[in-house]
């Protein structure tokens, strides 16, 4: 126990190189070499830069690079989140919009030099694993490297005499170290076993997935396409690019990439809390479908929810939005029905006030007989305060007490402009208002079932009983989920192995002392300094040490801790090894 | 409808007494610990110097271990392992706690202990009766993952302990932050209790906050023994180039773990949450791509996970790489858990994005 160390500082005893080897190629991690400045040429620079850029200091380096290039781009806005924030601040502060406009800075995740600092992250990424692969597979191949000459100036290290033959003891250790799963082997004098190449296999399967996942997230940003549509209940739509209401994809994007399939709205169901102090916030949201896949799918039927989007392939049919879509008929003067459909409405609040027009574009002639079109603004509230509340704005999402507020115009609508026009507004540069009996605009509030009649027999306009309600579907593409997620659930493996695994070595040592008993010594040495490879060795040292009988001792204790198998050997040159990262000294 | 409402309402109000009465016995748990230290300065213990000026740095010998003597049939006593400090780590013994060997000391923190399990259940509790009030998990908001965290944090301290680690001396520092944090949370950031909006209905919502608030406090537990790591690195420092350093820091600085032990203590606690650290943010994903339609935006709360990944990354590969080790890595650690808070409070509070809902 009471082995006191001499307090000099240790001279550099030349048996450090025999424990080098055995410190050695405990990791695959690369040994950091002095920046020296190369003198050779092009080819010199060349390596010279390739070394610098996949060694850990720079690995290090970008990683914080990253992070730190990463921040901006949640500060300003940016556009591909939000491209009015971004237009509102171009507006406020014209000269630092410029600035930031000439850096990248409203989409940095896709700017040059953000992806610049994360494409050099993953070269130097590749062109650490690679050389690591191969050292691992070299290490996997060859064997634990014998015990250096001293096991004393080991981490851990125990010792006992035992009266069983040096050989014994050694088929004893190989036969425990590898029932206990360590590559053992003996070489020469000793045992040299090794355990935990999980440890460095699951850092490798950890930076490898790093790299599926950049690979995939890629991939997916190219082939993405993302799409909306409102669709009215009891409307379809089936997945081509005509369909949809607008539309973004990624560079490599193609229309026929677009997976086939249908699907009709059947029914859409909101709910909303009644009371409360976040009364009228929705409780439920969710869309009953009829789809079907492929050009001749089977019908089925499904529910799509807010966080439950219906998958079909590689794309994702999602409920973004939803409103009110009252029902429209419009009589002319002799009664015909000239318009009667649905006319989905924008909210404009969070109590679905809504908005829009109704459009009557063919078919209507005037009470002269001239063809002509009307149009409506339409102002909807599901539920109505009444006339004395003052106002218009609806008290509650759901249709508690619906009322349509319409005014009439008539005239030409500038659909035939060739100017795409908005569905929920109307152009009036060419419509002129229906008068009410004072000379105002025409304009009424009707509850579902009323009909208010057009002035001078021009017509009738009727609010259906029944009002339809709408709902908003993005549906996204974006291949390569699949491997990300792979790549992911890889990445957690790995990682968890990689720092929870420990790799370490043990070497067990038993030769003839000079009066002829067997001296056994063990040592343990990990790749970081940790309670559990003294912890092990311990262990293991106790098993070795019930199959090995001691022997009785000349002078001392059993378990005196000194006994040297180097007899020249001054106290003061047990220079401890340094067990952490012993490979980059 | 309104019986249930009623019920909820009373679990709520539940919910509250139980949440103040826990900052009740948390401030006595406070002044307990508090105690402690105090008695423990009037013990005189300076192992480090001792340590320290017996020998030039890591040429000493830690005192060896007793190897497992299981199996008591053992003719004699079995082999002793033999332990040494690595090179370049200072072998300095650990100090010992808070109470600094002095009984009354100690008295006053096991009393100190004690209230903070109290504490910790009747917080528990109180996140408990929220919860049911709800009729969901409790983190629909600030004022809830704040309770949470704290109750998280405290429950991470009294397990370490539990498993016998070395760790009572973390309890003052980690009490009065849990005290800061739910008094900000009883006033600034009370909410009245209420379900959820449709987007936070989802299983990965149990998933990813629970992790994502456990690994904060796991986090937590790692920034405060870095911190301490630094105060007691320098201060052996100090003492090792012939420094004196001041009565105040000897009396709190011997009382700690050596500066190797805490550090190895917050990188074991900072790599062990790494692997968690990173299913939350995938776990955050999958659930960002049912509710949102694409599972990585940029959005300001995901960019902010995204940064303090890298970072604590950074910190794990600044640990693996020659010149790094020690006070830089540590430095690497603190700003991490920095991102770590932005992403917590500053995301919520001065960047609006999609994970801001249910009034902060
Ligand atoms: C995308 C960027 C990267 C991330 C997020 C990352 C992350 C990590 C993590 C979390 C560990 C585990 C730390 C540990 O085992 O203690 C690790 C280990 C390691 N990384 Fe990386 N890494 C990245 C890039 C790189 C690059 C570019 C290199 C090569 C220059 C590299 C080389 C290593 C090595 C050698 C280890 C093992 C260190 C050891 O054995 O302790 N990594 N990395």
């Amino acid at each position: 126990m009471s082995k006191t160390t001499a307090s000099e500082p240790a001279p550099p005893a030349p048996e450090d190189q025999d424990l080098g080897a055995a410190g050695s190629q405990l990791s695959t991690a690369p040994t950091e070499e002095p920046a020296g400045l190369p003198s050779l040429g092009v080819i010199g620079w060349a390596r010279w830069f390739w070394r610098q850029l996949t060694s850990m200091r720079v690995a290090l380096l970008l990683l914080l690079l990253l992070s730190l290039g990463a921040i901006p781009g949640s500060l300003i806005p940016q556009s591909g989140q939000d491209e009015t924030k971004v237009a509102d601040f171009r507006e406020g502060n014209p000269t630092l919009g410029d600035i930031y406009d000439k850096l990248g800075l409203f989409h940095v995740y896709s700017s040059v030099w953000f992806s610049a600092i994360y494409i050099l992250l993953f070269v130097s990424l590749i062109g650490c694993i690679v050389p690591r692969t191969w050292q691992f597979v070299g290490q996997l191949r060859g064997l634990p490297p014998g015990a250096p000459k001293r096991l004393t100036r080991l981490p851990a290290h125990t010792t006992w005499r035992t009266t069983a033959e040096p050989e014994q003891v050694h088929s004893a250790a190989l036969a425990l170290l590898k029932k206990r799963r360590f590559r053992a082997h003996l070489a020469g004098d000793s045992v040299a076993a090794e355990k935990g190449y999980l440890r460095e296999l699951g850092n490798l399967v950890f930076h490898i997935a790093l790299i599926v996942m950049l690979v995939a997230f890629a991939w997916g940003q190219l082939y993405k396409s993302e799409g909306n549509k409102l669709i009215v209940e009891g409307d379809g739509f089936s997945n081509t690019l005509t369909q949809y209401d607008d539309f973004k994809s990624g560079n490599l994007f193609t229309p026929d990439d677009l997976v086939p399939f249908s699907f009709n709205l059947d029914k859409f169901t909101g709910t909303y809390e009644r009371t409360g102090p976040n009364k009228g916030t929705p409780r439920t949201y969710q869309a009953a479908l009829d789809y079907s896949t492929g050009p001749y799918g089977k019908d089925r039927k499904t529910t799509v929810k807010v966080n439950h989007p219906l998958e079909i392939g590689d794309a994702k049919v999602y409920l973004v939005s939803h409103g009110y879509a009252p029902v429209i008929t419009v009589r002319d003067g002799k009664g015909e029905v000239v318009y009667d459909s649905p006319v989905p409405l924008l909210p404009l609040d969070s109590n679905v006030t809504s908005s829009g027009a109704v459009k009557v574009l063919d078919g209507y002639r005037d009470p002269q007989g001239k063809k002509e079109q009307l149009g409506f603004n339409a102002f909807f509230v599901p539920t109505f305060g009444g006339a004395a509340s003052g106002t218009m704005l609806s008290q509650f999402p759901a249709l508690d007490s619906p009322v349509l507020a319409l005014s009439a115009y008539h005239g030409d609508l500038g659909a035939d402009s060739g100017i795409p026009q908005s569905v929920y507004q109307m152009d009036k540069t060419n419509m002129k208002e229906f008068k009410d009996s004072q000379g105002k605009l025409f304009k009424k509030l009707l509850r579902p079932g009323e009909t208010m009649t057009l002035p001078n027999g021009a017509g009738s306009v009727t609010f259906g009983k029944d009002v339809k309600e709408w709902a908003g579907f993005q549906v996204v593409q974006e291949p390569g989920g699949g491997w990300a997620l792979t790549g992911a659930i890889a990445a957690i493996g790995g990682l968890a192995a990689s720092l929870f695994i420990q790799r370490r070595r043990v070497w067990v040592r038993a030769v003839k002392g000079a009066d002829g008993v067997t001296v056994v010594e063990m040592a343990g040495l990990g790749r970081s300094e940790s309670a559990k490879v003294p912890e092990e060795l311990g262990e293991l040292a106790g098993t070795l040490y019930d199959r090995t009988p001691a022997a009785p001792d000349a002078d001392g204790p059993a378990d005196s801790p000194d006994p040297d198998p180097d007899p020249d050997q001054e106290p003061g040159h047990d220079t401890p090894v340094p067990a952490e990262g012993a490979e980059q000294q | 409808m309104t019986l249930a409402a009623a019920t909820n309402e009373n679990l709520a109000n539940i919910s509250n007494v139980l949440i103040y009465s826990a900052m009740a016995v948390y401030t006595l748990a406070f002044f307990a610990y508090i105690a402690e230290w105090l008695f423990g300065s009037r013990s005189k213990v300076a192992r480090t110097a001792a340590a320290l000026t017996a020998g030039p740095a890591g040429a000493k010998q830690a005192p060896a271990v007793t190897a497992n003597q299981a199996g008591g049939t053992a003719v004699l006593e079995r082999p002793k392992v033999t332990v040494r400090a690595s090179a370049g780590r200072r072998d300095v013994p650990d100090g010992p706690g808070a109470h600094g060997g002095d009984a009354q000391g100690d008295l006053y923190g096991r009393i100190a202990v004690s209230l903070t399990v109290l504490a910790f259940l009747v917080e528990s509790g109180g996140v408990l009766a929220r919860a049911l009030s709800v009729e969901r998990a409790p983190w629909g908001n600030m004022y809830e993952f704040n309770i949470t965290f704290s109750t998280v944090a405290v429950g991470v301290y009294l397990l370490l302990l539990a498993l016998r680690k070395n760790v009572r001396w973390l309890g003052l520092f980690l009490i009065t932050t849990v005290l800061l944090d739910l008094g900000l949370a009883v006033t600034v950031l009370y909410t009245a209790s209420d379900q959820l909006v449709p987007a936070l209905h989802s299983y990965w919502l149990y998933i990813h906050v629970s992790t994502a608030i456990f690994c904060g406090a796991v986090f937590y537990v790692g920034a405060v023994s870095t911190v301490l790591y630094l105060f007691k690195d320098s201060y052996e420092n100090k003492l090792a180039t012939g420094g004196r350093p001041g009565t105040f820091a000897t009396s709190v600085l011997e009382r700690l773990p050596s500066s190797a032990s805490l550090d190895k203590f917050s990188y074991r606690v900072n790599a062990a949450v790494f692997p968690l650290w990173t299913f939350t943010i995938i776990a955050g994903a999958i659930w960002a791509g049912d509710a949102w339609g694409r599972y990585w935006g940029w959005d300001p709360k995901e960019t902010w996970s995204f940064i303090t990944w890298v970072a604590y990354a950074g910190y794990l590969h600044a640990r693996a790489t020659a010149g790094w080790k020690g006070r830089k890595a540590a430095y690497l650690a603190l700003l991490a858990f920095g991102c770590w808070l932005f992403n917590y409070y500053g995301v919520n509070i001065f960047v609006s994005g999609k994970h801001s809902y249910a009034g902060v």
